[in-house]
Formats: structure tokens, sequence, C-alpha cells
């Protein structure tokens, strides 16, 4: 069981516990405002941004270069993004904070 | 080769060059082909550009037989923000329970109602059916009003062969400035009458803005849709143990959806006009010439894709454009991935085998280039459980 929290664009925060599955589908399921998930999680769409504080970056692991070519082009990316889809969930997760990245 | 596969007539530019050309009308497109160079050129609107005349992004271009603006397609950033905001939220609509509870109802409908018969013409029968009694739930308008899309065949502004045809494409503005017209009077809670009440900036949309996005709404949505159903058809006809596997693990159907869609790319591909003199691939393009994003040609680049050539139905890492790319992504996309799901789990549900009986490809042709994209005719016999 891992602790999830999410800050939205307008800078709430909510808090899930999942146990398997990715980051994305989490978020999907909870209505995470500015989590849309439309390509299912194959990579594809980049509606499932998400800014990952550099403290927490150790849990979540490295991009694989599909996911980095996609966030290249993506205007609101820095150091810190990932595409949550790309994210699975696990107990190494607990406790990690991801802020909701802006969109056009 | 399987009559369903969709060749790649791409691959020797796309790894040589890069590039390819065509001549469109006597204004030229050079084919961008590479996936890293399509999404890079689809993200550069400063330098390729969707503001341009009217129909001339498009390929084979319309510019000589229309002048209405599609929106939000044919604006660029910053104002293409604000139009995609006002028609975004409605065409998210495909999300919510009651629509999707109907659209499935439609689709078992013309499932069941083909099961019953000794053969099929898929195109005309099954996928433009299908398509334009989906649209109903789109425009949130009568289901009745279907009937009379289906009349007009399956492309809004080409005849057969291809021809662009003005006159076909009066028949939809006329039909559309009368639904608006319609609106006006009577208010309801369809598409025109949203946009009726819009706002951008404090000021509403103009009668020709209007009809620039409801233009959209139809032409761009309509023999995509078809290709990808009557695609996905005969895909599974010569497939079947595809269907037992999506009957038996109906939890892939997403991916199936993403791997149909990259697989078939049913939109080739979409022009912009270059501002400035640049270069694309190594090869010099000059301001005011044309562009064009394959997208068909990308989704099959082996950089990118294992075995690009196969279907994987449940293909994990799937980053196809077949949907396009940055700020102009697919605006119906959200409608066309619900009928696509519904369709192929209903499919699962229903049907054990397809037989394909007869059948002539749609080929596109692109100079260079002879692209199958689809079907002109497809008939088949649907075997149900
Ligand atoms: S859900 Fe589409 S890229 Fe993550």
């Amino acid at each position: 069981m891992a602790k999830i929290t999410f800050i939205t664009t307008d800078n709430k925060t909510i808090t899930l516990e999942g146990t398997s599955g990715s980051v994305m589908q989490l978020a999907v399921d909870n209505s995470v405002p500015g989590i849309d998930g439309d390509c299912g999680g194959v990579c594809s769409c980049a509606t499932c941004h998400v800014h990952v504080a550099p403290e927490h970056q150790t849990k979540t692991g490295e991009a694989t270069e599909i996911e980095t070519d996609m966030l290249e082009l993506n205007d609101y990316a820095n150091e810190q993004s990932r595409l949550c889809c790309q994210i699975e969930i696990s107990d190494a997760l607990d406790g990690i904070v991801l802020q909701v990245a802006e969109s056009d | 080769m399987k009559k369903s596969a969709l060749p790649d007539p791409f691959e020797t530019a796309r790894n040589t060059k890069g590039y390819g050309e065509m001549n469109d009308q006597n204004d030229p497109v050079t084919m961008i082909l590479g996936h890293k160079d399509v999404r890079k050129c689809a993200h550069n609107w400063k330098t390729f550009q969707s503001g341009a005349t009217p129909g001339r992004i498009v390929v084979p271009s319309e510019v000589n037989i229309r002048d209405t603006r599609q929106i939000p397609f044919e604006v660029d950033p910053p104002e293409h923000k604000g139009y995609r905001a006002i028609v975004e939220p409605w065409f998210k609509r495909p999300l919510e329970a009651d629509y999707t509870a109907a659209l499935t109802k439609q689709i078992n409908a013309i499932v069941d109602e083909v099961l019953t018969k000794d053969a099929v013409e898929v195109v005309e029968g099954f996928s433009l059916r299908l398509q334009s009694r989906a649209l109903t739930l789109l425009l949130n308008t009568p289901y009745e009003e279907a009937e009379t899309w289906i009349s007009w065949g399956t492309h809004v502004f080409r005849s057969e062969g291809n021809a662009l045809d003005g006159e076909k494409a009066n028949i939809l503005y006329d039909y559309i400035d009368e639904n608006i017209s319609k609106a006006i009077e009577n208010p309801g809670n369809d598409l025109y009458s949203m946009l009726l009440k819009a706002t951008l900036d404090g000021k509403k949309l103009t009668r020709e803005e209007i009809k620039g996005v409801v233009v959209l709404t139809f032409s761009g949505g309509r023999d995509t849709i078809v290709n990808a159903v009557t695609n996905a058809i005969a895909y599974f006809a010569e497939h079947p143990k595809s269907l037992l596997k999506l009957k038996n693990e109906p939890e892939i159907a997403c991916k199936a959806v993403e791997e149909l869609i990259r697989y078939f790319s049913p939109l080739t591909h979409m022009g912009r006009v270059v501002t400035g003199d640049t270069e694309v691939c190594e090869h010099a393009v000059k301001a005011d010439s044309r562009i064009s994003l394959c997208w068909a040609s990308a989704n099959r680049d082996a950089r990118v894709f294992e075995n690009p050539n196969e279907v994987i139905l449940d293909r994990k890492i799937n980053p196809h454009v077949g949907f396009g790319f940055s700020h102009h992504n697919c605006l119906g996309a959200t409608h066309a991935r619900q009928i696509m799901n519904i369709l192929v789990n209903t499919l699962a549900e229903k049907v054990t085998s397809i037989d394909i009986i007869d059948y002539k490809e749609n080929i596109e042709d692109l100079d260079e280039f002879k692209r199958k994209v689809g079907y002109d005719k497809l008939t088949v016999k649907f075997n149900g459980q």
C-alpha cells in the first residue's frame, strides 16, 4: 500500500492509496483534475504529466527514452517531469508528492 | 500478404532521406516522414502554420472549394487556445456515463443487426451508419438526423475517386446554416446552441466562426472513423484469434484501440504552411510552401516501434501520432476512442468470426507513394456466437 499525494494546478491536495497499476490509473479512477490519461497509459497523449519533487525522484526511478522524447516537446516540462502512466505503484512510492503539470 | 494488411509505402524514403515530395494541385508538399521530425514540426507552430488560407493545410488542398475557416484547427496559438477551450469540454462528453451508455446501445444494435444478414457491405452498410448515428450523440441532435448524413455518402467534400466536389460541400454548408438558424430561434442542448451561447474575450462567436467549428466536426471525424472501423473489421476477419484474445482479456481493449489506430493511421497526413525559409531533414523548404506531417509514416518508424508492421494488440509503449501531436491533436479523439473501444468489446462479445467475401482497397495517390488507407468496399459475413 502506497500513499500518493497529488497537488493540483489550483493547489488542492489530494491523497490517495494504491496497491497496483499505474499512478495515472489511480488518479483517473479518483478524478484528479488535470490527469486525463486519454491514451489509457501507452505513452502517446501526455495528458498524465506530473512533476516529481527532487527528494522523491529516487522512488519513481528514471523516465525511459520514449517518455523523455515525449516530454522534450512539452512546453511545461522540466527535469522533474514524468508521465505518471509510466510509474507503477508499489510500496516504494509511499509518501510521494506529485505536482500535476500545467497544460494547454 | 493478408487482405487486411496496410503496407507501409514510406519506409525507404523515411530511412534514406526523411522526406518525400508530392505535387498537390500545383501547390507542392514536402512530406515529413520520421517520427521525431513529425513531432518536432507539429510542435513548431511558429514556423509551420495552421492559420493559413482556409483549406490550404489540408492535403489534397481544399482552397478551391471552401472559404470557411475550420476552428480551432485552422487557427494558431495564442488565439487557438481560446477557441479550443470553448469546444474542449463538449468534445470530452463521450467520457460521461450517459453518453457511453447511449453509444453502447447504438453499437450493440448495429452489430446485432448485421449478425442476421448473409452479407454486409461494411463501408456504407456498417461503418458510415455507425459513424453517423454516433455523431448525433456528439452533436446532441435527434437520432433521425443520422439518416440525412448517411445519404450524403462517405465523404463530405469528395465524390467518387477523391475529386474535390464543391457542390457536395454546399449541401453540408446549407444544412449547417439552416441548423444554426433553427438554434437561434429555438435554443436547445445541441452543439449549435452551445456555440451560440459561448463567448471569447467577452464577445459572442460570429456565425462564420460557429460554422467553422461545425464543419470541422462533420468533416474531421467522417472518413477517418469510417476507415478505422472498416479496417478493424477486416483485421478481425483475418485474425479471429485476436477476437478471442479480446474476449478473454477485456482489460487490453484500451491498448488494442491505440495499436489499431497506430497501425491504420486513418488520417495519412496533415499539412502546414511554412512561414519563413527553413530546413527539414537537411532539405531546404521555402517560405509560403507547404510541408505535411505524415502520421502514417511516423507510426511505422522502426526507431520508435518494435516490429512496426505488426499489430500487437497489447503493445505497452505506443507513442503513436495517429491523433496528431501537440496543440492541434485531434479534438474528436475522445469520441473516436470511445467508439473503437465499445466496438472492439462488442465484437469480442458477440462475434466469433468474420468472412471476407469481396473487397476493393482505397489507395491514396501521393505521387511518390501509393498508400492503402482502407477500403472503398468490403463485403463480409459476420458469424455470431
Ligand atoms: S496516459 Fe497517455 S501518456 Fe500517460
